[in-house]
C-alpha cells in the first residue's frame, strides 16, 4: 500500500537497528573496506568511539524509506544527502520523510536519519514519481 | 594552505562494471531491502524484468571503482587522513538489471577552499551498452586542514 503523497504529508518512518556485524557485511557488499567501519581497534586509534556506520549505508536507509513508501525502486528519481554525525552499531536508526511539494507527478520529499538525538543524515532531498 | 585547483575538469578513463545477480542480492540483503524484485529472480521476471533489479543505491557499487582513482590521484592531492565523505547525490534515469554492463566515467567538477576546509566534488556518469545515461552521481568530499 503506497503512502499518500501530498504537500505536508509525512511518509511512514523507517526504523532499523544495525547489528554488530552489519558494517562487515556492508563492506563486503559495497567494496568499502575502510577500517574505521570494520576494525574496532583501528577506529579507536583514530579517535572514534568505535567502528562507525558507512555513510552510504545510512543513505541507503533513506532511499529505502522512499522506495517502500512509493511502492518500488522505479519511483526514486533522485536523492541528495549530507553526511553529518557518526552512526554507530546496535542503535536504532530512524528515517523520517515529509512531502514538500508535488508537481507534474513528481513529489519532492525532505528527509533525515537519526540515532537518538544524533542526525546522521541531514538535508536529504528525494524526487519520487508519485504512484 | 590554499588548495590546488589545477585538476578541475580533469576526466579519468572509463571503468566497465558487469552487474551480477548474486552481487545485487548481497547488496540488497546488506541494506535491508525486502522487495523481492531485488532478491528473487522469479519475482523479478514475473514483474517483467530479465533478472533481479538493483536497488537504486547499488549505484555506489558500480561507481566506486571509477571514483577511487580520482580520489587517489596525486594531482588532486587529497590527504586521506583528513578526508570526510560530506555529501552524495544520485540521479537515476532507469532501473539497472543483473546481466548489464555499465560504463562509468569520473571527472573533477569543483575544488574550492573555505575556512581551512577543502571541498572536492566529483561528477560520476554511468551509461549503458548503448551509451544511454543510467545514473549520474555527485560525490562530495571535504578535507580538513586544507
Amino acid at each position: 500500500m503506497a503512502a499518500e503523497f501530498e504537500p505536508g504529508a509525512e511518509l511512514p518512518a523507517l526504523k532499523t537497528t544495525p547489528d554488530r556485524f552489519l558494517t562487515v557485511r556492508y563492506a563486503g557488499a559495497s567494496g568499502d573496506f575502510n577500517p574505521i567501519h570494520i576494525d574496532e581497534q583501528f577506529a579507536q586509534s583514530v579517535g572514534l568511539p568505535g567502528r562507525i556506520l558507512h555513510g552510504l549505508w545510512s543513505m541507503a536507509q533513506v532511499a529505502r524509506a522512499q522506495t517502500e513508501a512509493a511502492g518500488g525502486p522505479q519511483a526514486l528519481r533522485a536523492l541528495s544527502v549530507q553526511f553529518r554525525g557518526m552512526g554507530v552499531l546496535e542503535q536504532e536508526v530512524v528515517v523520517t520523510s515529509k512531502v514538500k511539494a508535488v508537481a507534474d507527478g513528481v513529489a519532492t520529499v525532505s528527509a533525515e536519519a537519526r540515532q537518538g538525538d544524533t542526525r546522521i543524515i541531514r538535508n536529504a532531498v528525494a524526487e519520487i514519481v508519485v504512484p | 594552505m590554499p588548495v590546488n585547483t589545477d585538476a578541475i575538469g580533469k576526466r579519468y578513463d572509463p571503468v566497465v562494471y558487469a552487474v551480477g545477480r548474486e552481487k545485487i542480492k548481497e547488496f540488497a540483503a546488506a541494506t535491508g531491502e525486502t522487495n523481492p524484485l531485488h532478491l528473487d529472480v522469479a519475482a523479478a521476471r514475473a514483474a517483467g524484468h530479465a533478472d533481479v533489479v538493483a536497488p537504486p543505491m547499488f549505484a555506489v557499487v558500480y561507481q566506486q571503482p571509477s571514483v577511487g582513482p580520482a580520489l587517489f590521484d596525486p594531482e588532486v592531492g587529497i590527504d586521506f587522513a583528513m578526508l570526510v565523505h560530506s555529501g552524495q547525490e544520485f540521479r537515476w534515469e532507469r532501473l539497472v538489471i543483473a546481466g548489464e554492463e555499465l560504463t562509468t566515467t569520473t571527472s573533477v567538477q569543483a575544488i574550492s577552499e573555505k575556512g581551512g576546509l577543502g571541498f572536492y566534488d566529483f561528477e560520476v556518469a554511468t551509461v549503458d551498452e548503448a551509451g544511454e545515461p543510467v545514473v549520474t552521481g555527485i560525490w562530495k568530499m571535504l578535507v580538513r586542514g586544507a
